[in-house]
């Protein structure tokens, strides 16, 4: 009997632990349990896929996609870019990329945030895309701001864009933050720092890529993503305890 | 020193956070920008097999509601097939197998409209009992946490399913178990998730 190819184990010495208590809220809520490694049937290499139409184009614009017409939201203007590939380099084409943010104050667009810093009438905080052919995905947004939060009574967020990805499987189904080049507040968040290698954290870091800035419009910065990748080829399945 | 492997590495996981609905399920933010919103109809309106409504509550170690969490579904349709190109059986115009679930801020309690997945072939040509599979994020959850949920009405199909079968507790499978009622005629499953504890929710490395 043929099993489909199964994705990369997930290497958890590399991705956060479940509980890390310098971040206070994973303290009760993380198993303490360990989890059961299942190896991967169909329930777990399929996954949903996503149309063009089932997003509008200039949802990847976060400047104009929340906006009074004419208007658009206030704040550093950038170019946040990139493509998603998986472990084995190559592109993830026509995937679903979302993103969340702060505005440039570090105010969400949330019934629950109440930070004194103003909301931005022009700037919803959300959009969303489709990677294309070779897996290459481009938001225009404003740079987020930082924002105090409760963790310490001094903690501060640093600077970062949520990111939700799919890929074709379920098992490679991610979600994560982009931080911002030469911020120091990576280096002091609990957060950031349940990551135990810095090279975790330096992936999560988006570098400033002048080459794509627009001149005299908005800077850009490009984050990557790599989600888990896949086995080559089929194989024989050996029968349970043989 | 040996030659350099080329592989990359995953993108590593970030919580969520408390404001992954203004990503993922704006409307529930307090706000309406898209001109559609995903992961509301899982099932799609010619689906066959029985209509359900699945129900819960996500609780921590204390015990409390987790009332910020969000839940994706994913699962086969009532003749055990993906909505994927690898799944050779096909699904129903409208099937998309893939929801999106949200709490009611104030209590935590979350609920969503399907139909009941049949039996899905496993590994080695084993049957797995009828399943959804869940993934949960939230505040505090640094990478989203796998779990699937059976139905109390399959119990002979849950006795051999090789998945609740690799629990070595045995009265830990009864985490995975939704328990079935009729309310106004209708089926709903309840199924309340534990993410610490004694009666700790079984998770999985997927």
């Amino acid at each position: 009997m043929k099993t489909p190819a199964e994705y990369y184990q997930r290497d958890r010495q590399w991705h956060a632990p479940a509980l890390t208590p310098e971040y206070k809220t994973s303290v009760s809520r993380a198993p303490s349990f360990p989890l059961l490694s299942l190896e991967q049937s169909a329930s777990e290499i399929t996954g949903p896929s996503f149309r063009n139409d089932d997003i509008n184009p200039g949802d990847n614009d976060l400047l104009h996609n929340y906006a009074t017409a004419g208007e658009s939201a206030i704040g550093e203007r950038i170019i946040l870019h990139g493509r998603v590939l998986d472990e084995n380099a190559r592109p993830v084409p026509h995937v679903l990329v979302e993103i969340w943010q702060a505005n440039a104050g570090g105010r969400y667009r949330h019934r629950k945030d109440g930070y004194l810093a103003p909301i931005d009438a022009n700037f919803g905080g959300c959009g969303r895309t489709l990677t294309d052919d070779q897996g290459y995905y481009v938001f225009h947004t404003v740079k987020p701001g930082a924002y105090p939060w409760r963790n310490w009574v001094n903690s501060w967020r640093p600077a970062h864009v949520h990111f939700s990805v799919f890929g074709t499987s379920f098992s490679q189904r991610l979600i994560t933050q982009c931080y911002f080049e030469g911020d120091p507040l990576i280096a002091r968040c609990p957060i950031v720092q349940t990551l135990k290698d810095p090279a975790a954290v330096d992936q999560l870091t988006a570098a400033l890529d002048m080459n794509a800035t627009i001149p005299l419009d908005s800077i850009a910065y490009r984050f990557d993503i790599v989600l888990r990748g896949r086995r080559a080829t089929y194989f024989e399945n050996r029968p349970e305890g043989g | 020193m040996a030659q350099r492997l080329d592989y990359l590495k995953e993108t590593p996981s970030q919580t969520a956070g408390p404001y992954v609905h203004i990503g993922l399920a704006p409307g529930a933010a307090g706000f309406d920008i898209y001109a559609q919103e995903l992961g509301w109809d899982i099932a799609g309106p010619h689906a066959a097999g029985e209509r359900i409504r699945v129900e819960g509550l996500v609780t921590d170690g204390t015990g409390s509601p987790v009332k910020d969490v969000l839940i994706e579904v994913w699962q086969a349709n009532a003749a055990g097939h993906y909505a994927h190109p690898e799944d050779p059986g096909g699904t129903e115009e409208g099937f998309r197998g893939w929801g999106r679930v949200i709490t009611d801020f104030d209590t935590g309690e979350w609920g969503f409209d399907t139909v009941k997945p049949g039996p899905v072939m496993g590994r080695g040509g084993r049957l797995m009992a009828p399943h959804l599979n869940l993934w949960i994020v939230a505040r505090g959850i640094n990478i989203g946490l796998n779990t699937r949920l059976y139905f109390d009405d399959e119990a002979d199909a849950n006795a051999a399913d090789p998945v609740l079968g690799l629990i070595e507790w045995e009265s830990r499978r009864d985490t995975l178990i939704a328990r079935r009622e009729i309310r106004d005629g209708a089926p709903v499953y309840r199924f309340d998730i534990r993410l610490q504890g004694a009666d700790e929710t079984v998770f999985f490395d997927i």
